[in-house]
């Protein structure tokens, strides 16, 4: 056990490990590309949708079970399943992680929206703006932390979820999960777990710093 | 507009609402909201008083018959900008949590295209108007007093200075003495601005207080009456309004009520300044009213304690029993009030200067009491 630990402290900090276009920085660097671009595009597709849904109160019922539904999906048959459909390429792998983020971005969008009181609302209106004068000057700046818990949320999802890639032979820290499986390289194993664990936790603890500073002055 | 002049009476022609489940909110109701002044909606909760004040800013719209604003269909306008036109308070008053008050109270002038700079003097200039501090504009909210939060509410609403005011139970949160305050301010406010305000409350006396007409509405969104207060009190249209209006109507009426027009007669008086001759020689009864230099009443004076004084000493530094000069805008109530609190059973009337003009009995004030009903 002890043995193990300083095998992997070793390949954590050695300095080959993390050079070249196989060493750990790339591996990073890609499996951060991978996750970012997935949230992105899952966002775009997940907000209008969930602001939709909060602002018309038109097909709640959508918002609320779609996030049943993406725990449920098994993210490995939709690489396989997109993978036999489309060939050997990153598509699948996009598809699947943009397909996991979007559920937890329109349910928390939707929920943030339909916390706002009916009273605030009704001013908004009252006061003369139109239907979208009160989403963007009232209702998306009210409801902007649960979207952005929505969003953190997706992110962490995808940066586990993210390590696929490898399974239909590309980057990202998956690489040295599934060759250090192939391999019975346990060292190797371990040390792709921990970095996608420690990528993980740092952007959920930066996002949640974020969300910290941009709503500190909300004590509702 | 009409005839180049702001006309902002509001018009209710045959208004009926009924909502898709079926419920009757508001039923055939015709009625005319003066311009200035205050219409109070009173009724138990549920007959259609929201709903009414709803129908004006189109928040509601009527599925029968017409709503008319100075004149003009409130649906000739799109319905946001007829809304800009109109200030609107609610109850908790709704503020936006994430602005700052003064951005709150910014709100229709910005969305009228006033630009910020301008936009935010007027709000610190209303936060002076609402009686509050000039500090509490950078502040949330939520960092407010409930009532400081309904001042914000009603600075919002006059903001871009509108000539008609919706408030639907503006101070129904708040606890009585700060609602007696709120009560005041408004009254105080609508002095000087002269509001058209359709103003929702349960609270009969809060009705009667702030009133220049009220409408009484009974379940199922029937108007059962609409008159001045006085007038309501005097002669209520039936058993359900005279029943809503409790059992202390006729002191509510007396306090209404003022003087204006009660006759008085003569009395008999000395100067502060006269001598207990000239005081013996006025005296017609008991007691004997004493006048200051100024002409107001200094007190009533016991014309038996003048017994075995000489006749030259002076009527200053006796005791003298008080006396309250009652103006002609003061009310029956208080008049009465003077009547059984004063020895000599009358009440002092006085000018608008001050200055004693007769007095008037119990039996005249009665009088007054029974030709009101
Ligand atoms: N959106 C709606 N859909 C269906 N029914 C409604 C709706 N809004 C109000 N009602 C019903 O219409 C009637 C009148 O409601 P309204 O809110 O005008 O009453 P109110 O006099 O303001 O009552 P309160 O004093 O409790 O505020 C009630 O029976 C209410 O349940
Ligand atoms: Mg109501």
């Amino acid at each position: 056990m002890i043995d193990l630990l300083s095998q992997l402290a070793a390949w954590l900090t050695s300095s080959g490990q993390w050079a070249g276009p196989e060493g750990i920085a790339q591996r990073l660097l890609e499996h951060v590309q991978y996750s970012f671009l997935s949230t992105i595009v899952a966002a775009l597709i997940a907000l209008p949708i969930g602001l939709f849904i909060g602002h018309t109160g038109r097909g709640a019922f959508f918002a609320i079970n779609i996030s049943g539904f993406g725990r449920a999906l098994p993210t490995v048959g939709v690489v396989t399943l997109v993978f036999l459909a489309s060939g050997l390429s990153m598509t699948p792998v996009y598809v699947s992680l943009i397909a996991l983020a979007i559920p937890v971005i329109v349910t928390n969008t939707y929920a943030g929206m339909i916390a706002i009181e009916a009273d605030t609302k009704d001013a908004a209106r009252g006061m003369g703006m139109t239907g979208l004068q009160s989403l963007w000057r009232v209702e998306i700046p009210l409801a902007a932390p649960l979207i952005m818990t929505g969003l953190r949320l997706a992110a962490v999802q995808v940066i586990s979820t993210a390590t696929i890639a490898a399974y239909v032979s590309f980057g990202g820290l998956g690489r040295y999960i599934f060759d250090g499986l192939a391999q019975r390289d346990l060292t190797q194993v371990l040390g792709g777990a921990v970095l996608v664990a420690g990528l993980a936790v740092t952007v959920d603890l930066i996002l949640a710093g974020v969300n910290r500073v941009l709503f500190r002055h909300r004590l509702t | 507009m009409q005839n180049g002049k702001v006309v902002s009476m509001i018009r209710f022609d045959s208004v009926s609402k009924r909502f898709p489940n079926g419920t009757t909110a508001v039923d055939d109701l015709s009625v005319e909201f003066s311009e200035g002044g205050i219409t109070v909606l009173v009724g138990s909760s549920g007959c259609g008083k929201t709903t009414t004040l709803r129908m004006i800013n189109r928040l509601v719209d009527p599925t029968a018959g017409t709503i008319t604003l100075g004149g003009r269909d409130v649906r000739d306008l799109p319905a946001a900008r007829l809304r800009r036109g109109i200030g609107y308070v609610i109850q908790q008053a709704g503020l936006f949590p994430h602005r700052t008050v003064l951005d709150n109270i910014a709100t229709v002038p910005t969305l009228l295209g006033w630009g910020r700079r301008k936009a935010r003097a007027r709000a610190a200039e209303l936060l002076e108007v609402v009686g509050l501090p000039a500090d509490a504009g950078k502040r949330y909210p939520n960092q407010l007093s409930g009532g400081q939060q309904q001042r914000v509410g009603v600075a919002r609403a006059l903001a871009a200075d509108p000539p008609v005011l919706l408030m639907d139970e503006p101070f129904g949160a708040v606890d009585p003495v700060v609602r007696a305050l709120l009560q005041d301010e408004l009254i105080r406010l609508q002095a000087e601005l002269r509001k058209t305000i359709v103003f929702v409350t349960h609270d009969i006396d809060e009705a009667v207080r702030l009133g220049d007409q009220i409408a009484i509405f009974r379940t199922g969104g029937h108007m059962v009456q609409c008159a001045p207060p006085a007038e309501l009190l005097a002669r209520p249209a039936d058993d359900f309004v005279a029943g809503f209006l409790g059992s202390e109507r006729g002191l509510k009426l007396l306090s209404l009520v003022t003087l204006a027009g009660v006759p008085y007669e003569p009395v008999g008086s000395v100067r502060s300044t006269a001598t207990v001759k000239e005081a013996r020689d006025a005296a017609a009864g008991r007691w004997l009213l004493v006048v200051s230099p100024d002409g107001g009443p200094a007190g009533w004076l016991d014309t038996g304690a003048l017994e075995g004084l000489p006749g030259t000493s002076a009527v200053a530094g006796l005791a003298l029993a008080p006396a309250r000069g009652l103006r002609d805008s003061d009310s029956l109530l208080s008049a009465l009030n003077e009547t059984v609190s004063s020895p000599a059973g009358v009440a002092v009337r006085v000018d608008a200067a001050g200055v004693v003009t007769g007095v008037t009995g119990q039996d005249v004030l009665h009088a007054r009491q029974r030709s009101l009903t």
